[in-house]
């Protein structure tokens, strides 16, 4: 039963932890996209200087911690360009540009993926690259790029609860403010991992809905 | 209506097309035969632009494709092309596979692009065809489509590259009749086959290629009934 009164007792403050996660993440996720769509045309395109620099940010971002991208983005930046930065900016930010380098290799691969006839059939109507590529390259790439994205999303959603170290109140940090004060570490803690558990269940489910419905 | 001099096309070191020159005049329909690797695609391919040249030049109804300023979509829009392998757009149906780039290019509303379409498909035999997907057609009807789609752009010039190669025998015919029929419509074709039927009966010039090089040509009567050339003759023997 004391199970339950806890349960009760720091359920209002988990859930809170969690629509700030869901927060994070749904912004996060979105500048990622936006940012690895770039990315990833970037580099199945043929412009040299712009392919160096998006190896040169895709290399850098997956070559270095999550949590040293968010400790420079929060305490790095701000110190020596003088400015504040709002803890869940900076934590939207740093998801978002962890992301992006994963999804741009996925938007990269899905691209690559479909057969070059594809693209020159296109060409040889007329149509401009731009045209080709938004009409059938991209329709068909992102079909194949659904399960690898939704992949992605569901890790950036976990990978939100470092942001717990710079003192957003996401859904870890809730688990470890109820814990400081009930001391009951194990039964919060498995709270926590059920809210997770959840949402990533639900995203999957709907995945497999979203595959579905585009095939 | 085409000029190519001295085309040279490589990759690498390997030299793909070696001199190649070529004059195709208006309503004239030229088919190139030739061993398989001897550069026939490659050749096509430059044509519209697909592949650049690495030297010489080609000219398009007097408008040079080899010049870096020229308006390569400008071109193409002038120059239908056929593949092997069809390239229809799955994501679209067979009618969407039409109106795409006739809405794009040409700005036709919708209405107008489908009127365009479905002429084209009746042309085609594939009217009832208009709204499925590219995926549910056998390989004679996609290519069907897929000239259909070439002819959408109202173009001067039809290029095909082995449009029947990837076909069961039984469907040959079909699409075989499509070409015959545009050939007597007029349209100036550039058609690169194995089927010499066709290339006799419906050419008026047949060039035969090799190893880069245009090595013979002349009327069809000429390649296939006297042929001057030892390697024209042995590639004959070897495919009629
Ligand atoms: N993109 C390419 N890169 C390198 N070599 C190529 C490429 N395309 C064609 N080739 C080579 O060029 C030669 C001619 O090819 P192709 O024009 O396709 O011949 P054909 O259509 O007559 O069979 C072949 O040896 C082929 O391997
Ligand atoms: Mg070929």
């Amino acid at each position: 039963m004391d199970f339950f009164k806890l349960f009760e007792a720091s359920l209002p403050a988990l859930l809170a932890g969690l629509v700030l996660t869901l927060k994070i993440i749904s912004v996060g996720i979105i500048v990622a996209v936006i940012i690895g769509l770039v990315l990833g045309i970037i580099n199945v395109g043929h412009n040299k200087i712009l392919k160096l620099i998006a190896k040169l940010y895709i290399d850098l971002v997956r070559g270095t911690p999550l949590l040293v991208q968010v400790f420079f983005i929060y305490f790095g930046l701000p110190s020596v360009l003088n400015f504040k930065l709002d803890a869940m900016l900076a934590g939207i930010i740093a998801i978002g540009i962890n992301a992006s380098a994963y999804i741009s290799e996925i938007i990269r691969a899905g691209i690559k993926s479909i057969d070059s006839g594809q693209m020159e059939a296109a060409r040889s109507l007329g149509l401009p690259y731009g045209v080709s590529m938004r009409k059938v390259i991209l329709p068909q790439a992102f079909k194949r790029m659904i399960p690898p994205l939704v992949n992605q999303f569901i890790i950036s959603l976990k990978d939100t609860s470092i942001l717990s170290s710079i003192g957003v109140i996401e859904l870890t940090s809730s688990g470890q403010i109820i814990i400081a004060s009930s001391f009951k570490a194990f039964q919060v803690w498995i709270m926590v991992g059920i809210l997770y558990f959840m949402v990533i269940e639900i995203l999957t489910l709907l995945s497999s809905r979203l595959e579905r419905w585009v095939s | 209506m085409i000029e190519v001099q001295n085309l040279k096309k490589s990759y690498g070191i390997h030299e793909v097309l070696k001199d190649i020159d070529l004059h195709v005049k208006k309503n004239e329909v030229v088919c190139i035969i030739g061993p398989s690797g001897s550069g026939k695609s490659t050749l096509l391919r430059c044509l519209n632009g697909l592949e650049s040249a690495t030297a010489g030049s080609i000219s398009i109804e007097k408008v040079e494709l080899t010049n870096k300023k020229a308006n390569i979509n400008k071109i193409r829009e002038n120059i239908g092309m056929v593949f092997q392998s069809f390239n229809l757009f799955p994501n679209l149906s067979v009618l969407k596979n039409i109106t795409l780039a006739p809405m794009y290019i040409k700005k036709l509303k919708n209405g107008e692009a489908e009127h365009l379409a479905l002429n084209l498909l009746g042309q085609v035999g594939l009217r009832e065809k208009a709204n499925v997907n590219p995926d549910t057609l056998s390989g004679g009807q996609k290519q069907r489509v897929a000239i259909a789609r070439a002819l959408a752009m109202q173009p001067n010039i039809m290029l095909f590259d082995e449009p029947t190669s990837a076909l069961d025998p039984e469907m040959v015919g079909e699409v075989l009749n499509v070409m015959k029929k545009l050939a007597k419509e007029g349209m100036t074709m550039v058609v690169v086959t194995h089927e010499m039927g066709f290339a006799r009966e419906v050419s008026d010039r047949v060039l035969f290629m090799e190893d880069g090089r245009i090595i013979e040509e002349g009327s069809p009567e000429q390649i296939f009934e006297k042929p001057t050339q030892k390697r024209t003759q042995s590639f004959l023997e070897k495919v009629l």
